[in-house]
């Protein structure tokens, strides 16, 4: 029961910490909820399918496809990541005023909704794929299938939580500074995930990696561990990247920062936040 | 000229030796949820072709922190996973559904 805890906490606890990250990055806009749940169902539903089909997309391609589809799902998330980012860049100075003098939470519009919707679907989307079929594969083959729902449930409340928690501690940082530090997270995890979709296209045979291990920083911070895990979400942390998925970080992180900046153009706040990201 | 030149010049430079390095290819297979042969060898490097052949009914998910690479394997079928070139030295592997039992090392001489 332990052992598919551990697995389906460790597949779980990424797409926990995006959905934190998403809803911390979308505070006050109302009915977010609603889209991020939204958001889940779809994923689940996709991470199904994925896992069903997941025989002929590996054929797919020459062989290719799984990683193509990761690599895929990934810069689809980039995309929407900085999208969101550019967006708050014009909006989040007037959405931060609003909460404050109305105290409640300010409507949007559909667009920035279904940018979070769409985070979070891609996330557990990609998470959730190799989850289903490893309970599968656990129940395929009779080993331990007793144990597998408690595992399973207990693995994913154990990702909750630690999602939950982040989620909780990006709510004390004042509202003044808080679309600023949510804006930088936001911006470290797309430049991130930009860098695990150049080493699915590398495993893919597609790209090179130009230099395979740029430092191993393993023994310092493991990437496996908790903490590594959590700072891979978060930061983009990579123990042993290759120097290809160093360019991908950084071109991510500047393009984004570049266009979070004429975005921002003429408000004051949100000038000197994209300021100090250039 | 300009400033730009020598940076192109580097990223070429890595290009061309990347895609001209040679292609090996290596072949893992994954049976009762262990990896034969546990220890596969391969020339440093070289771009390897590594095939997994999942000889198992149950999906397995070939995963190295050491090679920066993870792939699920699909019951009874084959993946093809590039890795390298690598830096001789010995580089752990699992198929993290079974860590147990699947695990092996790459090495590279």
């Amino acid at each position: 029961m332990l052992g598919s805890a551990v697995i389906v906490f460790r597949e779980v606890l990424e797409a926990a910490l995006i959905i934190a990250i998403v809803l911390g990055a979308s505070r006050g806009v109302a009915h977010r909820g609603r889209w991020v749940t939204g958001g889940i169902t779809a994923g689940v539903l996709g991470a199904c399918a994925v896992a069903v089909f997941a025989g002929a997309i590996a054929n797919a391609v020459e062989g290719r496809g799984q990683e193509l589809l990761n690599a895929g799902v990934l810069l689809t998330a980039v995309v929407m990541l900085g999208w969101h980012n550019v967006w708050m860049s014009s909006h989040g100075r007037k959405l931060a005023g609003e909460m404050k003098r109305l105290g409640q939470d300010v409507s949007v519009g559909v667009k920035p909704l279904s940018a979070m919707l769409a985070v979070t679907a891609l996330a557990v989307l990609r998470e959730g794929s190799e989850t289903v079929l490893f309970l599968y594969g656990l129940a395929a083959s009779g080993s331990g299938s007793a144990a597998l729902v408690p595992g399973g449930l207990l693995g994913l409340a154990g990702g909750a939580i630690i999602g939950w928690m982040l989620y909780r501690g990006l709510l004390h940082i004042p509202l003044r500074h808080f679309f600023t530090v949510t804006g930088w997270i936001v911006l470290l995890l797309a430049a991130g995930l930009a860098a695990n979709a150049a080493n699915y296209l590398s495993q893919a045979g597609l790209l090179p990696t130009l230099y395979p291990q740029l430092w191993d920083t393993s023994d310092l911070l493991s990437q496996k561990s908790l903490a590594g895990q959590f700072f891979h979400v978060l930061v983009g942390y990579n123990d042993r990247p290759s120097a290809m998925q160093m360019i991908f970080y950084l071109a991510t992180l500047t393009t984004i920062a570049l266009l979070m900046r004429v975005a921002g153009g003429n408000s004051g706040a949100t000038r000197k936040a994209a300021g100090g990201m250039s | 000229m300009n400033i730009k030149t020598p940076l192109f010049a580097v990223i070429a430079l890595l290009l061309s030796q990347s895609a001209l390095a040679d292609t090996a290819e290596a072949t893992l297979t994954i049976k009762n949820h262990r990896f034969s042969p546990a220890e596969l060898s391969v020339p440093a490097g070289s771009k390897i072709k590594l095939t997994v052949n999942n000889q198992d009914a149950t999906p397995e998910e070939f995963e190295s922190h050491d090679l920066n690479r993870e792939k699920v394997i699909p019951g009874s079928s084959k993946a093809i996973i590039w890795i390298g070139p690598l830096k001789p030295g010995s580089y752990a592997f699992v198929g993290e559904y079974h860590e147990a039992t699947a695990k092996g090392r790459i090495i590279v001489k």
